[in-house]
């Protein structure tokens, strides 16, 4: 559990963040989202103190990050940033071995290690471990940046907008890659971004700054339902909200007993998927399928039912 | 028409081709009484009998005509080659045939034409080698032919008719004397360079109170003149050598090596120091960002990544240093402080061209070669550039 507790940065008399308050969980993805110059950034960097707060304190599984030497703090938690970051002057295998051997593991275990992530991110070592980060496409150098903070297996991986720069698909797939990799080892991740769609895929919860300042924080439903501000609902997209939230609920919630005509969906898409595929093919009703067999059917006029309530703030 | 000219013939090496044509013209060595006045120019159809001076002039032109296919570089490095050969054979030739019957003191020295065939043939040399593009451990090889070539050519003796030679060999001992000064002035003032300008680069880099006021000093010192430099030494040194009780056992005195080597210290801070700085801040941020993040200290961030990623823009600037120094040790001649300087200022006073050319000629000599193989370090250090080729 990481606790932010009234933490401030002023720089040249501006509070880049300004009193900010927080609680995540272990084991969960918080998503920081807000506009350029919110503080997000600085807001992550207080944690691993690459930014010293000017007043505030951060609390790890109940310890104060400045009890531990800066450095030690550094090593226990995963970095990730926009633009990868990675020394150009070491192998790929060297990059994500890096923070192991400042740790001071066997070598033995860092090979093993390095071995084991590259599989992870299916790329086989073979045919990676000994290339140059200039030998990779953008895509592979983020999952490589994305495996170096992984390497030591800390509980907690602070990330900067790590998908900033890739190309929309391969960004899709980098996020459910992410998505899958901290459901299987269970971290605790900080991610920020710009971008509220994928704050609202990949977090559990969902942190909104507005200069400097926590204007929201909760579940993505509950940012998308009951926006707190005009800036949040602004942020969240007036006509697209209904979409979203639907985007967020699984089939599985809504199935009812029954029959459909034409081919099944699974019960693991979600509102917006069936309700895409209603559309597309002028269907009100969906067979519902489970490992291959019907279990029921979903209605549009369920699908609607749950879209309704997303109305504009006060 | 001339499109398909040019795409055939490179426009380079027809320009080198003319201008050798037109250099033939020029005399190629110069006959004189004795090694002081001034000589006589001879063509170099003159210079020995026809059927030495014919095949030698065939192989020259062959050369230059070999430089002129645009599309075989290769073939162009050997009419280089071949050429620069054949300059040597008639020159051979032509100082021993034009000696017989001069008379005892008569000089054989080379004239303007063998030089500018000599440039232009290096020239296509250096043209077909920028189009091979080769590798570092390629250029590398090159050199160290080029210059067991040039070792081979002057052990040999062969030359030992030329005027230059002839100044050798009554300073033989002289010779090596200054050539063992001269490196030890410009290596030893590299090395002192970098042992205290390194650091101060580092702390530079670390602070920037001491950026602002180290490297608009050392970029003053940079600007004042080679000769004023030297000359402030004497009396600099002198006093302390006068007033430091213990200095002038040292060995410290007004002029000699040692005000010499001071300068040229002085004058390789500032390259040291600020390719140092340069080198250091190549590092791109986010790189930067991502080694503070990972926990790195400041000495491996230092130590781990920005020394390696800078170390090309350093070497860099010891390349400058180097060359920039091999050059200046000309003028310690003037304080007494030994090298190839020392012939040329002797070779001023005496009007004896060729002794200032045995003191300039070793010294443009050992500048080209460590500039060479500096770029070649510094493309190696270069990450990986092995790799890529
Ligand atoms: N080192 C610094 N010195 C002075 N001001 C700074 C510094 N770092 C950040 N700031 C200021 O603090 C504010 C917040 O910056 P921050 O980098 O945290 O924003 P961000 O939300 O990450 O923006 P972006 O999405 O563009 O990355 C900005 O106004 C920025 O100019
Ligand atoms: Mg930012």
């Amino acid at each position: 559990m990481i606790e932010i507790d009234n933490i401030t940065k002023v720089y040249d008399g501006r509070a880049a963040v300004d009193s900010v308050s927080m609680t995540i969980e272990s084991a969960t993805i918080t998503a920081i989202v807000g506009t350029s110059g919110s503080g997000k950034s600085t807001l992550l960097r207080m944690i691993n103190r690459l930014v010293e707060p000017t007043s505030g304190e951060v609390r790890i599984n109940g310890e104060l990050t400045t009890d531990l030497e800066k450095n030690a703090l550094r090593r226990r938690i995963g970095y990730a940033i926009q633009g990868h970051g990675l020394f150009p002057h070491h192998t790929v295998a060297r990059n994500i071995g890096a923070v192991p051997q400042l740790l001071g593991w066997s070598k033995d275990k860092i090979s093993d290690r390095i071995n084991e992530l590259l599989n992870l991110f299916s790329m086989p070592p073979e045919e990676f471990r000994d290339r140059y980060p200039a030998e990779l496409s953008g895509g592979q150098q983020q999952r490589v940046g994305v495996a170096r903070a992984l390497a030591s297996r800390p509980d907690l991986l602070l990330m900067d907008e790590p998908f900033g720069a890739l190309d929309p698909i391969i960004r899709t797939r980098a996020q459910a890659d992410l998505h899958r990799i901290q459901r299987t080892l269970g971290s605790t991740i900080l991610l920020v971004t710009h971008d509220m769609e994928e704050a609202i895929q990949l977090g559990d919860q969902v942190a909104v700054m507005d200069q400097g300042r926590l204007v929201q924080h909760g579940t993505p439903a509950d940012i998308i339902t009951s926006p707190a501000t005009r800036f949040v609902a602004e942020m969240v997209g007036g006509v697209d909200r209904p979409l979203r939230l639907l985007s967020l609920l699984p089939l599985s919630e809504i199935v009812e007993a029954g029959e459909a005509e034409g081919p099944p969906i699974n019960d693991q898409a979600s509102l917006r998927d069936a309700l895409s595929v209603c559309l597309g093919s002028g269907r009100n009703t969906l067979p519902v399928e489970r490992d291959g067999a019907l279990i029921g059917r979903v209605t549009l006029e369920a699908i609607r039912s749950r879209a309704e309530g997303t109305h504009e703030p006060r | 028409m001339p499109n398909r000219t040019s795409s055939f013939f490179s426009r380079p090496g027809l320009l080198f081709a003319v201008l050798g044509l037109v250099a033939l013209l020029a005399p190629f060595v110069t006959l004189a009484a004795n090694r002081i006045v001034a000589g006589v120019g001879v063509p170099v159809w003159d210079i020995a009998a026809a059927n030495t001076t014919i095949p030698g002039l065939a192989v020259l032109l062959a050369g230059l005509a070999l430089g002129l296919p645009a599309a075989l570089p290769k073939l162009r490095l050997l009419g280089a080659t071949v050429g620069v050969a054949a300059l040597v054979w008639l020159l051979m030739q032509g100082s021993t045939s034009l000696l017989e019957g001069a008379g005892p003191y008569a000089r054989v020295s080379l004239g303007s034409g063998f030089w500018c065939l000599l440039a232009i043939l290096l020239l296509l040399a250096a043209d077909a080698l920028s189009a091979l593009s080769p590798g570092p451990l390629m250029r590398a090889g090159l050199l160290v032919a080029a210059i067991i070539a040039l070792v081979l050519v002057l052990w040999s003796g062969a030359l030992a008719d030329l005027s230059i030679y002839r100044e050798y060999i009554s300073r033989h001992d002289a010779f090596f004397d200054a050539a063992q000064r001269h490196l030890g002035l410009a290596f030893g003032s590299l090395m002192v360079a970098a042992i205290t300008g390194f650091p101060l680069g580092v702390f530079c880099h670390h602070n920037e109170g001491l950026r602002g006021s180290v490297l608009p000093v050392l970029s003053f010192l940079q600007t004042i003149p080679s000769l004023a430099m030297f000359g402030i030494m004497i009396p600099l040194l002198a006093w302390v050598s006068s007033t430091i009780p213990g200095a002038k056992e040292l060995g410290v005195a007004g002029i000699g090596f040692l005000p010499a080597f001071l300068a040229l210290v002085i004058y390789s801070l500032l390259p040291v120091v600020a390719n140092t700085v340069a080198g250091l801040e190549a590092t791109p941020p986010v790189t930067l960002d991502a080694a503070r993040g990972m926990g790195m200290t400041r000495q491996q961030r230092l130590i781990q990544v920005q020394l390696p990623l800078g170390l090309p823009v350093m070497l860099a600037g010891l390349r400058i240093v180097l060359v920039q120094n091999i050059g200046l040790a000309v003028i310690a001649g003037l304080i007494g402080g030994g090298g190839f300087g020392t012939f040329v200022f002797q070779g001023l006073n005496q009007t004896a061209t060729d002794l200032i050319l045995l003191g300039a000629l070793p010294t443009v000599t050992l500048a080209l070669i460590s500039a060479i193989t500096m770029d070649i370090l510094v493309e190696l250090t270069r990450p990986n550039s092995v790799r890529h080729g």
